[in-house]
């Protein structure tokens, strides 16, 4: 079982976040970075904001991550998540990618569980139309 | 801004609104004809007949189309249609100052600003829409509303700067005491407890119900004029004194889309630049500021507009609300003295702006004795974003 029901309307896909969704497709986790100046960029974006290069590559994102903001959702704000309240949303970080952050979910964790700088590890999970969703379990304590 | 010759000064002449409902109150009018009644309110109220209109402004993508806004008003010729160029909520004082710019170039002798909203007609705010840029990174994960977004931003700020609930609920009790003085909020009548806001169901933490604007139907428009043409007119001129668009570097969707801002403003609403420009423009600092409406789409934004437009130091917010600062009568400052998003009515904060000129004309249900200033400031941690400061 997903964290979340694979009723939940998946990405729209189009020119720009197409290679970041087919990467996932393939349970590769990437950022756009500029092909000119090494500038990571997220969510993708058809021009590079520091030298307006439109040639770009993907960057292996690791896989671990820390929690740099959270929030438990109590009221649905969509049909497709009403059983699944409480469900946290989470915005992780990576220490290695500056200036990137990806709003995700962490899979095992009640409310009370999650805080600010936890350790995450990535996992894929399938969503709407077989997409695959990169979420994140907490590491436990060591 | 300040260039213009005295003579050429951009006031407001007149305000005028709708009824504010709850959202899906009307059935029998929509968003289209609530903006046509909000804007012959506002011209009767300046003492001018809609055919001396001849400028319309706007923001937040309105769904109303100019040629047919012209037609329904009978406007002669339509001289300036302006709008504010994304942004949504942040850009009220935008539309503002489109209309300055154009009265006070002399494209335009009349311009009328409006919002109008119609919610229980077409889209609610508060739930999914899959149309929202960058929604394709963070509806996946059921990060659908603005609520769930900013709450996000507030959570980081709670970590790292420190806020009670009830130093937090001490917001939304503020403005509603003010709107049970405003027959013309919808939370009118409805007073709030510390202890039926605990008792409150979350939205999405640190959110609770009354954390959160309303929603509600309801339009309001203002007519924006010089100085010279407004002495003329029935009402006391309210000067604008500045105002401005603008937003912090590299924001791009923000906390309304991806949360990629740059992370020594993440917590912050975005408005540093927007605020330090304004009171340069106007000549004035924080402490001339008699009396502020500030956009309060979500409580805990308030903290980020008191910390960028300098009321107080960073992370100090919390503690300099809950001393009573921001409170009507006695604080230094009061803010949304007509109620708010949160407790007078949701009109993407254009009613702000309608209260300030209250405030400065002296009528307002919670007047502020003698107010010569007011800051209006439009949605927070969303770009652009907008302000203004409005004088008598
Ligand atoms: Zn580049």
């Amino acid at each position: 079982m997903p964290y979340l029901p694979t009723s939940v309307p998946g990405p729209k896909i189009d020119d720009v976040n197409a290679p970041f969704w087919e990467h996932c497709r393939a349970q590769r986790l990437t950022f756009q970075q500029c092909a000119g100046c090494s500038h990571l960029i997220h969510p993708p974006l058809p021009v590079c904001p520091r030298c307006q290069s439109v040639e770009r590559q993907w960057r292996e994102a690791p896989y671990t991550a820390l929690v740099f903001s959270f929030v438990w959702v109590h009221t649905a704000a969509h049909d497709s998540v009403v059983a699944a309240l409480p469900y946290n949303v989470v915005l992780v970080e990576f220490p290695a990618l500056a200036g990137v952050r990806l709003v995700s979910n962490v899979v095992n964790v009640s409310p009370g569980q999650l805080a600010i700088g936890d350790r995450l590890t990535l996992l894929w999970e399938e969503g709407d139309g077989g997409q695959w969703l990169p979420r994140f379990r907490k590491e436990a304590p060591t | 801004m300040a260039a213009a010759p005295a003579r050429a000064r951009a006031c407001i002449a007149g305000i005028g609104q709708t009824e504010y409902r709850r959202w899906g109150g009307f059935s029998d009018r929509n968003e289209f004809q609530l903006a046509c009644e909000a804007i012959a309110s506002a011209a009767r109220d300046a003492g001018l007949r809609l055919d001396q209109i001849d400028g319309l402004s706007c923001f937040a993508d309105t769904s109303i189309d100019a040629s047919l806004m012209q037609l329904a008003l009978g406007i002669p010729e339509l001289k300036v249609s302006a709008s504010v160029w994304g942004g949504r909520g942040g850009g009220p004082c935008g539309a503002l100052s489109l209309a300055a710019s154009a009265v006070e170039s002399g494209q335009a002798r009349h311009v009328a600003v409006f919002r109008s909203l119609c919610q229980g007609q077409s889209r609610r705010y508060g739930k999914f829409y899959p149309q929202r840029m960058h929604s394709d990174m963070v509806g996946p994960y059921g990060l659908f509303s603005a609520a769930q977004g900013l709450a996000m931003v507030a959570q980081r700020y709670r970590h790292d700067y420190g806020f009670t609930d009830a130093q937090l609920a001490a917001i939304p009790l503020m403005f509603r005491a003010n709107a049970q003085r405003n027959p013309r909020a919808v939370t009118y009548g409805r007073p709030l407890t510390l202890e039926k806001y605990l008792a409150s169901k979350w939205v999405v933490d640190p959110f609770r119900v009354y954390d959160c604007c309303l929603e509600t139907d309801g339009a309001c428009a203002m007519i924006v004029t010089t100085r010279e043409r407004a002495r003329d007119l029935p009402r006391k001129p309210v000067e604008i004194i500045a105002a401005l668009q603008g937003s912090d570097a590299d924001w791009g969707t923000g906390a309304m889309g991806s949360h990629n801002m740059p992370g020594d403003s993440y917590t912050s609403g975005g408005q540093r630049q927007l605020a330090k420009r304004l009171f340069e423009t106007a000549q004035l600092t924080p402490a001339d500021i008699d009396v502020m409406q500030v956009y309060d789409h979500f409580s805990a934004m308030l903290y980020m507009t008191l910390e960028d437009f300098g009321f107080c130091a960073r992370g100090e917010a919390p503690a300099y609300v809950e001393a009573g600062h921001a409170a009507w009568p006695d604080g230094n400052t009061p803010i949304n003295t007509h109620g708010g998003s949160l407790s007078e009515a949701y009109v993407h904060g254009l009613n702000h702006v309608l209260e300030g000129v209250r405030q400065l004309r002296g009528e307002s249900t919670c007047q502020v004795a003698g107010a010569r200033t007011c800051l209006v400031t439009g949605g927070s941690v969303i770009s652009p974003s907008s302000a203004a400061i409005l004088g008598v």
